[in-house]
């Protein structure tokens, strides 16, 4: 049966066809649906889990390939540098089932904080990487991940992006799915135990197997030569090799070559076509891998043609392409003259801007409104980190001075702690970044005597990516009610000077709890613990009285999605309010009414 | 059928169900269906758009400018912001309630969407209809979305049967919300259908 799924959706039924034995891997926009698609199909001989993080996925799934299961590891592409550790050495050790790591890229980037290149991880680690176009290609591409890396014994990367992951399409389906059977692990210290002697000859195993892939890749059914012969042509990768796919339906004779395995580079495929190609326009995103490869090529083999691309300045080195922009670079290219409108809206009113923001009700709000307030009139470092409450950095909070990866904020905070004395430093993190990475930051705070507040902001999920459990939820991917890993506990084990739990929605409780842990010396924290509106829905509302004296002291300080303006008067739209009640505690004259 | 359908709206208004129930439909005419959705960070409070793409000629999975047959808009502002998709000959079925953003009601912009209305007013090509205030009327706002696509279908806009879209909607509305999905697909059909479009 056929189900309509999204790319991801698409890449998971693939690998539940390809008989995968173990799937692991940390949620991240554009990945996160592998994990949850795989999990609509719970059957014996399938082990599926959420791990704490990517370079965790990683190591479990490597076991499971040392012992000639099949593995599947998914993440976002700033997940792989987590994971670069152990993927660095497996490319040297290799596998034996197959094992495919699958990096989803994200040009834009949409939600991510680089515009990193997965092409450029394989390349890096020396192991193939496969680029699909769209769902349905997808679907297929996997499978032929897992053959490849089994083949030659390596793990892979799949490198879809952000339009292949989230765009649907009607895929194959199957009722029942049957794992791989696999012979299991056999001890062998001198192909499994990592040493300087085995690096070294295997590195040059790798090298010269990498000549032989690239020749095998060279007959690839997805490496694809349409359209021409011409002296003009167009190569392209990705989701690119679709938009010029759609602008040269109507524009026959170009010839449109496409390579979906970008490392090992399909030497000779490419060598085949680029025969009587006097100029070449290459469209992909992020880096300009295939359009350096052909640069290679040329110089190698003395080939004469014109390579334009990001690095000739012809198409953007940064950002997404679409339909729109590769078709104005193919008509400049192709000399096509332009007839239509852009499309524009300059005589358009000015449009509202929507940046986004937390939701109505979120708890995070609260949180970080209680130690805006209690901190009032401090010198302080606000240290945030990866996950909705990011968006604390929006006015009116104004409450995030850094953001950089999984688990920086509390680290960052003990640097700022060490070098002024004078300023209060906070760390905020959520429950999932905060078991992903925060611990071990914890940890060093303690041991080299910072003076920080860490903020846990515990709403019970992992909201940011879709509300995955984590450890502290109690509940895992296999659908098992566990203990639960106690936040509290932890930080007591580690030995914080205080640790304070709270809800936020109190104003009055949090801003003490703030006030009493700042003035302390050392590592202290607090837990702000509040679940997620978007996970218990709440069936309370507040509404504004009659005593509002209209001051929007309310909107102005909490920044409410459901707090407006209508007919100059603050209204709270009650489709949107949860009753949390945080502007009723803001409110000078308690106007507002219910809630909790 | 060749048709690109573009949905667009604020986060939380329900565009996702619309364009998944638009796509099940088509395909249970016989179409080749892509869609996508943009989801994560712009989800939350912004401009969010469901791009779906019946038959076979559609391989880019957004829609290219100038190429939507349809516009459902759920949000005045928001169709101004993607106007530009809207081809020559197509339609764009505009909801004229306003969300107003949070950033308006910060800086004290009277922000209401009447400018936006009118400025598409005078592009012409659109069906205007106060759809949020129709969903009201019906009990809640919930069912903004399945009332907009009754009005695109009443339209005769979106080129599939309106007994398809029906059951489709009951196969994926919850149950107990069935029947009131189907009054606000019906009262939209009927807005739809009154505008003459078909
Ligand atoms: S109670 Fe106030 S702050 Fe809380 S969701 Fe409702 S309007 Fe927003
Ligand atoms: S803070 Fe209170 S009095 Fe002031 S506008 Fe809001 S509800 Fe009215």
């Amino acid at each position: 049966m056929k189900e309509y799924v999204m790319g991801n959706g698409a890449i998971a039924l693939g690998a539940l066809k390809a008989g995968v034995n173990v799937v692991c891997g940390y949620p991240g926009t554009p990945s996160s649906e592998i994990i949850e698609t795989i999990a609509k199909y719970p059957h014996e001989g399938l082990h599926l889990e959420w791990s704490v993080n990517e370079k965790a996925a990683l190591e479990v799934a490597a076991a499971a390939a040392y012992s000639g299961a099949r593995a599947l590891v998914t993440m976002k592409q700033v997940g792989l540098n987590v994971a670069s550790d152990p993927l660095m050495s497996l490319a040297y050790v290799g596998v034996e089932g197959g094992m495919v790591v699958v990096s989803a890229d994200d040009p834009g980037p949409i939600s991510s904080q680089t515009e990193q290149d997965s092409r450029r991880f394989a390349e890096f680690a020396r192991i193939p990487v496969f680029d699909p176009a769209s769902a349905e290609e997808a679907f297929e591409m996997i499978q032929d991940a897992f053959t490849y890396s089994e083949k030659y014994k390596t793990p892979v990367i799949f490198r879809p992006t952000t339009r292949v992951d989230h765009g649907y399409a009607a895929i194959e389906a199957a009722d029942t799915y049957t794992p791989k059977s696999f012979e299991g692990f056999k001890k062998d210290p001198g192909r499994f135990v990592i040493f300087p002697r085995l690096s070294y000859k295997n590195h040059g195993m790798i090298e010269e197997r990498n000549v032989r892939i690239g020749e095998d890749l060279s007959s690839y059914r997805f490496n694809t030569a349409e359209g021409g012969p011409s002296a003009k042509a167009v190569l392209a990768g990705g989701i690119s090799y679709m938009y010029a796919k759609e602008f040269l339906q109507d524009h026959p004779g170009v010839t449109l070559i496409r390579i979906a395995t970008a490392y090992p580079f399909p030497e000779s495929f490419m060598l085949d076509k680029l025969k009587g190609v006097e100029e070449l326009l290459c469209l992909e995103e992020l880096s300009p891998y295939l359009e350096e490869q052909v640069l290679k090529l040329a110089g190698r083999y003395g080939i004469t043609l014109k390579v334009y691309g990001k690095i000739s300045g012809h198409v953007p080195a940064m950002g997404e392409n679409s339909a729109d922009s590769v078709k104005n670079i193919l008509k400049d290219f192709l000399g096509i003259e332009s007839l239509e409108s852009s499309g524009g809206v300059s005589d358009a009113p000015a449009l509202p801007a929507r940046p986004p923001v937390l939701c109505a009700g979120c708890p995070h709000r609260a949180s970080f409104y209680a130690v805006k307030k209690a901190m009032e009139g401090e010198k302080t470092y606000y240290c945030g980190d990866i996950g909705c409450y990011t968006l604390g950095n929006a006015m009116p909070l104004d409450m995030v001075d850094t953001c950089l990866c999984m688990g920086a904020g509390v680290t960052m905070a003990q640097g700022f702690s060490h070098i002024d004395k004078d300023g209060k430093a906070f760390a905020f993190i959520g429950d999932s970044t905060f078991f992903a990475s925060g611990m071990t930051g914890v940890v060093n705070a303690v041991y080299n005597e910072a003076d920080i507040t860490v903020c846990i902001l515990d709403n019970s999920t992992t909201a940011m990516t879709g509300h995955q459990p984590h450890p502290g939820t109690g509940r895992n991917m296999m659908g098992h009610v566990i203990q639960k890993v106690s936040i509290p506990k932890i930080l007591e084990g580690i030995g914080l000077t205080k640790v304070i739990t709270v809800d936020p929605l109190d104003l009055k409780a949090a801003v003490s709890a703030v006030k009493e842990c700042a003035g302390l010396k050392g590592v202290k924290a607090i837990i702000f613990k509040s679940p997620c509106i978007a996970i218990e829905k709440s069936s309370k509302k507040c509404t504004i009285g009659d005593d509002c004296i209209n001051c929007k002291k309310c909107i102005r300080e909490t920044g409410c999605p459901a707090l407006s303006l209508s007919e100059g008067r603050v209204v709270i739209d009650a489709s949107m309010c949860t009753g949390c009640a945080l502007c009723s505690q803001v409110c000078p004259v308690s106007a507002v009414k219910g809630g909790v | 059928m060749d048709k690109d359908i573009l949905i667009c709206g604020v986060g939380g208004q329900g565009t996702v169900l619309a364009s998944g129930i638009i796509a099940a439909a088509a395909m249970a005419e016989g179409n080749v269906v892509h869609s996508a959705e943009t989801i994560g960070m712009a989800q939350r409070g912004g401009p969010v758009t469901s791009h779906v793409r019946i038959g076979d000629k559609a391989f880019s999975p957004l829609i290219p400018l100038n190429k939507a047959d349809l516009i459902i808009g759920f949000e005045p502002s928001e169709v101004v912001r993607n106007i530009g998709y809207l081809s020559a000959q197509g339609i764009a079925v505009v909801n004229t309630t306003a969300v107003k953003p949070v950033t308006a009601s910060l800086s004290g912009s009277g922000y209401d969407g009447s400018e936006m209305t009118a400025y598409l007013k005078k592009r012409g090509n659109c069906i205007f209809a106060d759809a949020t205030a129709e969903c009201e009327s019906l009990g809640s706002v919930r069912f903004l979305n399945i009332l907009l696509l009754g009005i695109a279908a009443g339209s005769g806009r979106l080129g599939i049967k309106k007994e398809t879209m029906m059951s489709v909607i009951e196969k994926r509305v919850p149950e107990k919300f069935r029947e009131a999905n189907i009054n606000a697909f019906i009262k939209g059909y009927d807005i739809g259908s009154a505008t003459g479009q078909g």
